[in-house]
């Protein structure tokens, strides 16, 4: 029996742990290192309709516990990642989640339509969070309506199920929940990074040339198993749960605060091989709890 | 091969004003293929400083299994390092990225090494490597002022080297075009690594010779998936922007826009 199995809609994972969007690039890295078949699934780096050359440097910025970035979307558009980077994926047993972004409504559909095509693309994760370009992305994710008028617009194109990714910058996290939900999203990842600043000592000015970027790493956990715990307990859609994610303990909190599957991130900048250790490392941390199978995890927080 | 290895410090020494050579022991030694490699450090196994440390190679010993690094602790992550001792153990990742190409020049002609404060040291090994095969080597090594020169006496065992002062405290003063243009045009191959200021005015000088050049960026993952470290190049379009950690660090003359 494996105890760490996991059914989401689209997605048989052999484990809850997938590397997050943005921080994984489209796998070819990390495959120099470890068998990506190890992985529960794989998130991998936006796609918009276009190339995107992203943003000037400085883009990143360490933080205490953390880092910020402001990366901006480079990534080498549709048809690159259709022809140059799904394709070499498609060797390892695991299954993609591909990160649409856009800067309008029509941007989003003709990326879905098109890569939820792709034979090892299991579900789609919907980018209304980026903090870090001008136009669309986290424009998407602040308003309730516009972010369930552009899940529905998806989820007619889409061959595969939904996930959409939550922006922690808002003042109701619940309510873009529920809204998405209503738009007929089949699961939710979050959080995204939280928008931050750091300045430099001498000039006073950002250290990122964006001005601002997005917080990630240990430090936003706190934040990330709130937020989780509290939309959990409003929608009926599973959640992908990320947020500072570096150990197995993280996957045990994400779990119990309502998430049925985790992303990690930063930590992989930390450690690449972080994703296959905890992984490998789960199974005794299960038994340190006394639980049999990891879904028996999912939501505990909210039964006691 | 890209490996995680726990090395062991051996020797940790100030040799200049916040300079510091540290010599690690390990496997990972092995592995390291050109000149002009780095490796990526994490000098505390908790959460503060967070990221890793891309630090230059400064010397190999395949035999001994060991490497030296030169670094200067200057911020955080730095400082820890410097407080590292011998039989510390240290997370390295790597050898990471592309170094410099010493196939470039033949045996029996002429290199121009040029480097600036904290990118020297890559080019120690380089010199070591080049002089073995035959390559007579000339080092233009530019430092802020006296207190932070180092490896003067290594570098002028490999070849004729020339020390160089913004303050004028020792060696030349000035910058290390001072020195380039005294010295002309006369050799094969220059090979380069410092601060980008130094880097323009290096390559603008020796504009039509072969050169190569080692790129300095804030990293986050060090192996080319965070797309953090990136440079734009002169070419445009979709190679607009090249990682200088999995692309580079090492380019040739002309490829990255200054």
């Amino acid at each position: 029996m494996n105890r760490l199995s996991i059914e989401l809609p689209g997605l048989q994972l052999k484990n809850p742990v997938m590397p997050a969007s943005g921080c994984f690039g489209f796998g070819k890295e990390y495959g120099q290192l470890y068998d990506l078949s190890l992985l529960g699934a794989i998130m991998i780096k936006a796609t918009t309709l276009e190339t995107r050359l992203g943003n000037p440097t400085p883009r990143v910025a360490e933080t205490a516990s953390g880092m910020l970035n402001a990366i901006g979307l480079q990534n080498p558009g549709l048809k690159g990642v259709m022809e140059g980077e799904l394709p070499w994926l498609e060797q390892f047993d695991v299954p993609i989640i591909a990160n649409v972004a856009g800067t309008e409504t029509a941007d989003y559909v003709e990326v879905a339509k098109a890569v939820s095509k792709a034979p090892n693309v299991k579900a789609l994760e919907l980018n209304i969070s980026c903090p870090n370009v001008k136009a669309g992305g986290i424009t998407f994710g602040t308003d309730p309506e516009i972010a369930k008028e552009l899940t529905k617009a998806v989820k007619e194109v889409s061959e595969v199920p939904v996930y959409v990714k939550l922006s922690p910058n808002v003042t109701d996290i619940v309510e873009i929940a529920r809204a998405v939900e209503a738009g007929g999203a089949d699961g939710i990842t979050m959080i995204n990074t939280l928008v931050g600043m750091r300045l430099d000592q001498k000039t006073g000015r950002p250290v990122i040339a964006n001005g601002t970027g997005g917080l990630s790493g240990p430090a936003v956990k706190p934040v990330a198993i709130r937020m989780v715990y509290e939309v959990s307990k409003a929608v009926n859609i599973p959640i992908i749960g990320m947020g500072g994610v570096t150990e197995t303990a993280d996957i045990i909190d994400f779990m119990s605060a309502g998430a049925s599957a985790v992303a990690v991130g930063t930590a992989n900048f930390v450690n690449p091989f972080v994703c296959p250790q905890i992984i490998e490392q789960l199974p005794a941390k299960l038994d340190e709890l006394g639980i049999n199978h990891i879904y028996e995890l999912i939501g505990r927080s909210h039964r006691l | 091969m890209i490996i995680q290895d726990r090395m062991t410090v051996t020797s940790q020494q100030q040799i200049a004003h916040n300079i510091f050579e540290m010599k690690l022991n390990g496997k990972l030694v092995g592995e390291i293929s050109s000149p002009g490699q780095f490796v990526h450090i994490r000098v505390s196994d908790s959460f503060e400083p967070l990221l890793r440390r891309p630090i230059s190679i400064a010397s190999i010993d395949q035999e001994a299994g060991e490497m030296t690094i030169i670094y200067r602790a200057e911020g955080r992550g730095t400082t820890i390092l410097s407080q590292k001792r011998s039989g510390d153990e240290i997370d390295v990742l790597g050898p990471l990225g592309n170094g410099f190409p010493i196939e470039e020049t033949a045996d029996g002609e002429t290199a121009i090494l040029i480097g600036g404060g904290i990118g020297v040291p890559p080019l120690y090994e380089l010199s070591k490597q080049l002089t073995a095969k035959g390559v007579k080597c000339t080092h233009i090594l530019g430092f802020q002022s006296k207190d932070v020169v180092f490896y003067e006496e290594e570098f002028t065992k490999l070849g004729e080297t020339h020390i160089v002062t913004v303050d004028g405290s020792h060696g030349t003063a000035g910058f290390v075009t001072n020195v380039m243009a005294e010295l002309g045009n006369e050799f094969s191959t220059y090979y380069s690594c410092g601060p980008m200021p130094m880097l323009e005015a290096v390559q603008t000088m020796y504009e039509g010779k072969k050169g190569f050049l080692s790129f300095e960026q804030r990293m986050g993952c060090g192996i080319g998936a965070c797309f953090a470290c990136v440079c734009q190049t002169t070419e445009g379009s979709e190679k607009a922007y090249i990682k200088v950690c999995s692309d580079g660090p090492v380019f040739p003359a002309g490829v990255v826009a200054i």
